[in-house]
């Protein structure tokens, strides 16, 4: 078995005459940190909302809840791109759905992605909410009614202050997941990182070196990501509050 | 959106299931016992007092946790052509099929995971049974053997198996190597005949039934043996 490698490949022109190889890599690097962050932002929103609901009195809110988390935890992400991409504009409008199927490269593979990851996000966003609100005592909500407090202020003010900063861990893993997912948007032709380190090797045949300098560059955003959310963790965190953590989970 | 076409899933079911449908659970089951005994000595090597030992397998598992599946799929698909090349001793790479190649990528990637919920499961029981087996004069692989793994296996069984159901949705990422697994197979018959909604929405409540299913039992399961221990 042997392999040449050709390093320099990294620094010649790519076909679309952009820019070296290593510029058009980063160049997707920026379009799967703009792809995570937008998704990012859908799954705290809409995962805060739901994981908090399915804490709450209401049967109905969390019946709903529940149902959501399960529907989109048990379809796997590329099946649920495939329904984002080909299957949500036949279902919207006539008029909507042309204009999103209209829409000029890269947008229209970037936006099916970014609600496609934010939602399926969310729903792991939703599971560790939950578990960090179940995981307060319980006098801290009678604590919160003892005062006087509705249900909406305890979380507001006792409660989801307290969850969050219990959680930041384990959401310090799924921000590195939702950077990983994104490439699956690749299959909607998204060219992020690992769409583009997979085009580079059709165009140079330089298989190893346009993998290797992919995953290096993953590498060295995980290490990143995780260097920023620890300072948060240290911002943040309550002194004598033990992050629960610790059970091992299932995860990809 | 005009009608939708019942009749293209009632002419394909037969070879959704008789092709895609094999091929995905026959991987997923492959991939999960390798898995978890490749996964098991990983652990045991991350858990080991060797520092050079433990090093590797800590420098694997991270390693294939921080990147993409779809990239370790990609790396795979090309790297194990030159290992079949180098094991056989050709001078070129070998010819490996999208199936071969998806049966070692997803046990290799899926050990990683299984590694760390197996090293959990070791680190939850308690020194002395290790001690005692020592004491008993067993060596470490009877200690490991008879005594720590079965229950660290029976502890973790939930979670590998919750495990297994993210593997089951994840085989279906074989699609970029044009494998014909479940999904691959729906989404051929969608392209030729152009039925693209009815296909990827049969697609998406077949996975969710499956999955969901199987979540129910790993949840009746769980309550078994909590209330046993």
């Amino acid at each position: 078995m042997h392999y040449n490698w050709h390093w320099k490949v990294l620094l010649e022109t790519e076909p679309g005459g952009t820019g070296s190889y290593l510029h058009y890599l980063i160049v997707g690097l920026g379009w799967t940190l703009a792809t995570a962050l937008a998704a990012w932002v859908i799954a705290l929103v809409v995962g805060a909302f739901v994981g908090t609901i399915r804490t709450t009195s209401a049967h109905w809110a969390v019946r709903l809840g529940n149902l959501y988390v399960e529907i989109f935890r048990n379809i796997p992400l590329i099946v649920q791109m495939f329904l984002w991409f080909f299957v949500v504009p036949e279902l919207l409008p006539q008029a909507m759905g042309d204009w999103i199927k209209q829409m000029p490269p890269p947008w229209g593979s970037y936006l099916p992605a970014v609600f496609c990851l934010g939602i399926f996000t969310s729903v792991r966003v939703a599971e560790q909410v939950r578990a960090g609100i179940n995981s307060l005592p319980r006098g801290q909500r009678f604590a919160g009614t003892a005062m006087g407090l509705t249900q909406a202020q305890t979380y507001r003010y006792v409660i989801l202050p307290q969850a969050f900063r219990i959680i930041l861990p384990p959401l310090t893993s799924e921000s590195m997941n939702i950077i990983k997912n994104s490439s699956v948007a690749l299959t909607i032709g998204l060219l992020e990182l690992t769409g583009r380190a997979r085009a580079m090797q059709e165009f140079s045949f330089r298989v190893f070196e346009a993998f290797t300098a992919a995953t290096v560059i993953y590498l060295l955003t995980n290490l990143i990501v995780v260097l920023l959310m620890r300072i948060l963790e240290n911002r943040v965190r309550v002194p004598g509050l033990i992050a629960a953590g610790g059970a091992p989970q299932a995860g990809h | 959106m005009e009608g939708f076409d019942f009749d293209v899933i009632r002419r394909s079911v037969g070879y959704l299931f008789r092709d895609g449908m094999t091929f995905t659970v026959t991987l997923t089951l492959i991939a999960m016992t390798g898995g978890i005994i490749f996964g098991t000595l990983l652990a045991m090597m991350r858990l080991s007092s060797i520092r050079a030992v433990s090093t590797l397998a800590g420098a694997y598992v991270n390693l294939m946790r921080s990147i993409p599946l779809v990239l370790v799929i990609f790396w795979f698909f090309f790297l194990v052509p030159y290992i079949g090349a180098w094991i056989l001793r050709e001078s070129q790479p070998v010819q490996v099929g999208a199936w071969l190649s998806a049966v070692i990528t997803f046990t290799m990637f899926e050990a990683a995971y299984y590694c760390e919920i197996m090293r959990a499961g070791i680190q939850s029981i308690p020194r002395g049974q290790v001690w005692s087996g020592y004491a008993l004069g067993l060596n470490y692989w009877q200690t490991m053997g008879f005594i720590v793994l079965p229950q660290a296996f029976r502890n973790m069984v939930p979670v590998l198996l919750t495990q297994t159901i993210i593997l089951f949705q994840d085989t279906s990422l074989v699609y970029v190597i044009s494998a014909t697994d479940f999904l691959g197979a729906a989404a051929k018959v969608a392209n030729r005949d152009y039925r693209l909604v009815e296909m990827y929405s049969f697609v998406a409540v077949v996975y969710f039934i499956i999955s969901y299913s199987l979540s129910l039992l790993v949840k009746q399961l769980q309550d078994r043996i909590a209330v046993i221990r």
